[in-house]
């Protein structure tokens, strides 16, 4: 089996007295899609910035594809692939420049990226936006034209840091779609995202991070299964008597301002106890998400 | 010595990509680019030539004595080379690096920041080449240009260019908005503007003003343009082709230590 495609040890990033990464190790298969979730602050984008070789790490190491991101960092950035948080497209050239100019910087032949910035104008449907202004982009083609042109040097290791936020549910998918399509050419992605469905949707892996540090990682549904397990009880309106009934019953009982959350350990009987005990209760009884994971393990209060 | 290494050991031909990529914008807003620098020594010359000239008359100036039209002519020549290359390296390319995120796109590349830097150096270097020539052509179809010495004044604004460019970058690398740049331009820029014999001869200054003026780069840069220009030789020539070359070396490498400093956190 070939090593894996990024190695992360003990990595660190510290602003004077704050530590934004607090010695972070972590290692991601070649092939596999891995989503780093967390809250505001918790050091994702300092840790993806590391990877991508923006920021020297205060302490630690860390690797892509065997290439140091410290001591090698032209070989590294050969072959990863960037997606900014922040859109930052050339505004003083068109689309189509925007990649030929690009790809100059990879030192790639003319023709080569000519027919490379055809492909993907195509694969992120912007063909027909060939020679638009930037300014005349909406924010979802603005996105899919950054993923476009994170891909004009064919990156073994692709890196995006919230590669949807603030695109309507139709550009989501669609970034979606494509990032799922490099799949199958066996291209590594790795994503922040803040969006819990997003990571349940393309991560084969999530790592949750908080203040700095892991605190969790594996596979979506195994996280869900093992943290909360696979039915949520929510309740609102509710009597004083039922929490005091839920806490009776196996399991964690969380209350958020007006709103009941239980966490029952045995689901499967929950509905017809409370059918039971409070026919008239308002109440969803819905399947554990990863939203859940995440609230739990970096609790509800707000962060910025 | 060793900042000197590790700075050279991240120099690269890459930076070449950086420059080419301000000239393309500059070639695809070429009509509203070349524009200025056509019109600014016909007006110069105008106001300051025909206006101030006829007034003045005649200036003393090495030992000679010349109208105020031809002693005037190389010094706008000379304030072009310095406002093209520290306009180019402070505002826009602020604007690139803070507002349009140019650096950071371009950092994700096989780049490093001393690719950029140097880039972004050699670019406002260009646009000094290209201002002076082009003024160079003007002042010559009015006769203030002697010839073939004029020519020197391109290798002149290829080696200031750099200088006022570093300038401009170190000014980029500490300023936190972009309003804060107004500053460095009215402390800096625009004494050394009119106080680096660009004018009027910087020897009829008090003494005290006089030390102050040869400390000053464009005094130096003009007093080279001019004999150029003129074709008036002289051997004081090869000390301030010393010092604008030092001053070019020694503030690029400022430049770029600083710019480092901002750009990686």
């Amino acid at each position: 089996m070939s090593p894996p495609a990024i190695i992360a040890r003990e990595l660190t990033k510290r602003y004077g007295d704050v530590e934004a990464v607090r010695g972070v190790s972590f290692e991601v298969e070649r092939g596999e899609i891995v989503g780093f979730l967390g809250p505001n602050g918790a050091g994702k984008t300092t840790t993806v910035r590391m990877l991508s070789c923006f920021l020297p790490p205060t302490s630690g190491t860390a690797s892509i594809h065997e290439l140091d991101v410290c001591e090698q960092p032209r070989d590294v950035k050969r072959i990863i692939g960037v997606c900014p948080q922040e859109d930052n497209l050339d505004p003083d050239f068109h689309v189509m420049k925007n990649l030929l100019v690009y790809g100059r910087y990879f030192a790639l032949p003319r023709r080569v990226v000519r027919d490379r910035a055809l492909e993907l104008l195509a694969f992120v449907a912007l063909s027909d936006k060939a020679h638009a202004p930037i300014q005349s982009l909406s924010g979802g083609m603005k996105r899919r034209l950054v993923l476009a042109r994170a891909l004009l040097n064919e990156p073994r290791v692709l890196m995006l840091d919230e590669p949807t936020t603030g695109l309507d549910p139709q550009a989501r998918h669609a970034i979606w779609t494509r990032i799922r399509g490099l799949r199958s050419h066996g291209t590594t992605v790795l994503l922040t995202t803040h969006y819990m469905e997003e990571a349940s949707q393309l991560c084969d892996r999530v790592v949750v991070m908080d203040g700095g540090r892991i605190l969790l990682e594996g596979a979506p549904s195994t996280l869900v299964d093992r943290e909360v397990g696979r039915t949520v009880v929510e309740a609102w309106n509710y009597e004083e008597q039922l929490p005091q009934y839920l806490r009776s019953l196996p399991g964690r009982l969380e209350e958020v301002g007006d709103r009941l959350y239980f966490y029952p350990e045995e689901g499967d009987h929950v509905e017809r106890l409370l059918d039971q005990r409070f026919p008239t209760q308002d109440r969803l009884i819905r399947r554990a998400t990863l939203e859940d994971v995440f609230l739990k393990l970096t609790g509800r209060a707000l962060r910025d | 010595m060793n900042a000197l290494r590790a700075i050279l050991r991240n120099v690269s031909l890459r930076s070449f990509r950086v420059w080419q990529r301000d000239l393309d914008v500059y070639l695809t807003n070429w009509k509203t680019e070349f524009l200025p620098p056509l019109s600014e020594p016909i007006l110069y010359v105008v106001a300051f030539g025909f206006g101030l000239g006829s007034l003045i008359h005649r200036v003393q100036y090495e030992g000679r004595e010349l109208t105020y039209l031809r002693f005037m002519a190389p010094g706008i020549v000379a304030v072009a080379i310095m406002f093209w290359s520290y306009f180019e390296t402070t505002y826009s390319s602020f604007v690139r690096m803070y507002y349009q995120r140019t650096f950071d796109a371009i950092l994700a590349t096989p780049l490093l920041v001393e690719d950029v830097i140097l880039g972004e150096l050699l670019w406002g270097t260009t646009k000094a080449v290209i201002a002076s020539t082009i003024m160079l052509g003007v002042l010559s179809v009015l006769g203030l240009v002697a010839w073939p010495s004029g020519l020197w004044v391109i290798p002149i604004s290829i080696l200031a260019g750099v200088l006022f460019s570093a300038v401009g970058l170190i000014v980029t690398a500490v300023t936190k908005n972009i309003s804060s740049f107004n500053l460095p331009m009215f402390l800096m820029i625009m004494p050394m503007f009119m106080f680096s014999g660009t004018f009027f001869p910087v020897d009829i200054l008090p003494k005290w003003a006089l030390a102050i003026a040869w400390c000053l780069p464009l005094t130096h840069v003009s007093f080279l343009v001019r004999a150029a220009v003129l074709g008036w030789p002289s051997g004081f020539a090869v000390v301030s082709v010393l010092y604008v070359a030092v001053f070019a070396v020694g503030l690029s490498a400022l430049a770029l230590h600083l710019m480092k400093r901002r750009l990686i956190q």
